[in-house]
């Protein structure tokens, strides 16, 4: 066969497999090397600051958008069939179990995912990375797992935030465009809430976490020379994490479905 | 004995043959002159003997020991006694000089801050970079990165340090200064190989030189010992000429 044309599958296939046996090493590599010391607690410190601190505005703008369309968008729908009530539960619920997390979290792909993947990579470019090794320590502990950390830390209380304005836009589009009482509203709320939608929503946070922190540090440790990687690397990380949270999502919440059921 | 000794090294990256059989050592308080076209594989040569990159044949000897095979875990304790200078500098840029320079001391010593600073403090007077150590890496001349990336390297007092290309693209001040420092660690007692294209520097600091061609050292030995070489490429090098 011509080498030259590789079929679009084979080659897709293969960088899956190394792709995930990356993902699968870099893991590895992580829980072996996490336990021991030297623990950085001031790098962690410091993540926590980048990714959550300043990650802040981003969701906060996200969150209370998305409460107000969806309240909305309820209400307009129901109106027809007299729905209006069931405005503040359907509003709660979804934001809990999906809207909240997930917008949350690929907003944080889009702005966290990037800037590990860039930063690490230009770490690597410039030799840092291997300046980091020669002199004796591990760039799994210097660089990886405070930014995994930061994130499995700062992700799921940024969804909290997320979940508390996203209610708070619904209850405001829901007071002053459908003339629902924020007092009904907000009862509404606490009274059909129920303590799984707080714990599949909170639940699926980790797993996004990792799904942002790990192949965006995978991808910015491939770098291995050039700029041009970089963006690449920025690319795919962002790319990559964005699709695991949302195919990711989907399998999640079927699992918290059952787990719920099980109960 | 041989410090710092390598048998039948050979390494490839994909189907890019760099190295095919490299063999030669150096002894304690040794400088080793590592001379070779660009390309030639001295970068790969150097970082393979503190564990960055892997040997796919042959064998490794760090301090009698068998390194070839150490972990990344035990490269890293070699690694305290055996200090790469790299090319660029590869200052942490997100550090301060002072910053830089405390590293390696904050990892691997117990020193309180007090002493880490005096020491940092003396190791800036020795290589010029006095008064710098607030700035950042992106505010420092190339001649200087390279100086302090130097001066990191040497904070934990080594017994081993591989120099690749110090004096590359810098001006006779910045040369001169990297050549003392280079004589001053020699002085003491440390091993050393550099990799260098400024033969004034080589002549005066290296004890004898290996030369690297077509993925193996072609020689190696004292000036003495090369002038009787017919090889005319290392007639013209020892002669001063341009490699
Ligand atoms: N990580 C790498 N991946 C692929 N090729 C590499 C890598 N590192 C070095 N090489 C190749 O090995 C050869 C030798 O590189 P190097 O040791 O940097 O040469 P020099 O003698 O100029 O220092 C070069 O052709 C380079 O392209
Ligand atoms: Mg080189």
């Amino acid at each position: 066969m011509n080498p030259y044309v590789k079929l679009p599958f084979t080659e897709w296939a293969s960088e899956q497999f190394y792709f995930f046996g990356g993902l699968y090493n870099l893991v590895k590599d992580c829980f072996k090397e996490g336990f021991k010391r030297p623990f950085y607690w001031d790098l962690l410190s410091f993540q926590i600051y980048q990714v959550g601190v300043r990650s802040l505005p981003l969701i906060l703008v996200t969150a209370a958008s998305t409460g107000m369309v969806m309240a909305l968008q309820y209400g307009l729908g129901l109106e027809k069939f007299g729905g209006k009530p069931y405005v503040p539960r359907l509003v709660a619920s979804t934001i809990l179990r999906e809207m909240g997390p997930v917008f949350t979290s690929l907003m944080l792909a889009a702005r966290v995912g990037a800037g590990i993947a860039s930063e690490i990579g230009s770490m690597v470019v410039t030799q840092q990375v291997d300046a980091i090794r020669a002199l004796g320590t591990s760039p799994i502990k210097k660089i990886v797992i405070p930014r995994i950390m930061a994130c499995l830390i700062i992700l799921p209380i940024l969804v909290a935030i997320s979940n508390l304005i996203g209610n708070l836009g619904g209850l405001m589009i829901g007071n002053f465009e459908l003339g629902i009482d924020p007092n009904f509203y907000y009862q509404r709320v606490i009274e059909t809430s129920n303590i799984g939608d707080y714990l599949a929503g909170f639940g699926k946070s980790f797993f996004f976490a990792l799904f942002i922190a790990v192949p965006s540090c995978y991808f910015g440790l491939q770098v291995k020379n050039g700029t041009q990687e970089v963006g690449v690397a920025t690319r795919k990380a962002v790319v990559t994490a964005s699709l695991l949270i949302l195919v990711g999502d989907f399998f999640l919440s079927k699992l918290f479905w059952i787990i719920e059921k099980w109960l | 004995m041989a410090v710092i000794e390598v048998q039948d090294f050979k390494k490839a990256f994909g189907k890019k043959v760099v190295h095919d059989g490299v063999t030669f050592y150096v002894k304690k308080g040794e400088c080793l002159g590592l001379v070779g076209g660009s390309g030639t594989g001295k970068s790969v040569l150097l970082r393979s003997l503190i564990g960055l990159e892997k040997p796919d044949s042959g064998k490794i000897h760090i301090n009698g020991a068998d390194a070839t095979l150490y972990t990344e875990a035990q490269w890293l304790h070699v690694r305290k006694k055996v200090a790469y200078a790299f090319q660029g500098g590869a200052l942490f840029d997100s550090m301060t000089v002072f910053e830089n320079l405390a590293y390696p001391l904050e990892e691997h010593t117990k020193l309180t801050a007090l002493a880490i600073k005096d020491k940092i403090f003396k190791q800036l007077d020795e290589f010029g970079l006095a008064g710098s150590e607030l700035l950042f890496p992106n505010e420092l001349s190339g001649g200087m990165q390279k100086r302090v990336g130097l001066a990191r390297a040497m904070m934990l007092e080594p017994e081993i340090i591989l120099y690749d290309e110090p004096t590359a693209g810098l001006d006779p001040y910045n040369t001169k200064k990297i050549q003392e420092a280079i004589l001053t660690l020699k002085a003491k007692g440390v091993t050393s190989i550099l990799v260098t294209h400024d033969m004034p520097t080589a002549f005066a600091v290296c004890d004898k030189f290996a030369f690297l061609k077509d993925k193996r050292i072609i020689e190696q030995g004292t000036i003495e010992q090369l002038k009787q070489t017919p090889n005319s490429m290392i007639n013209q090098f020892i002669e001063g000429q341009i490699l």
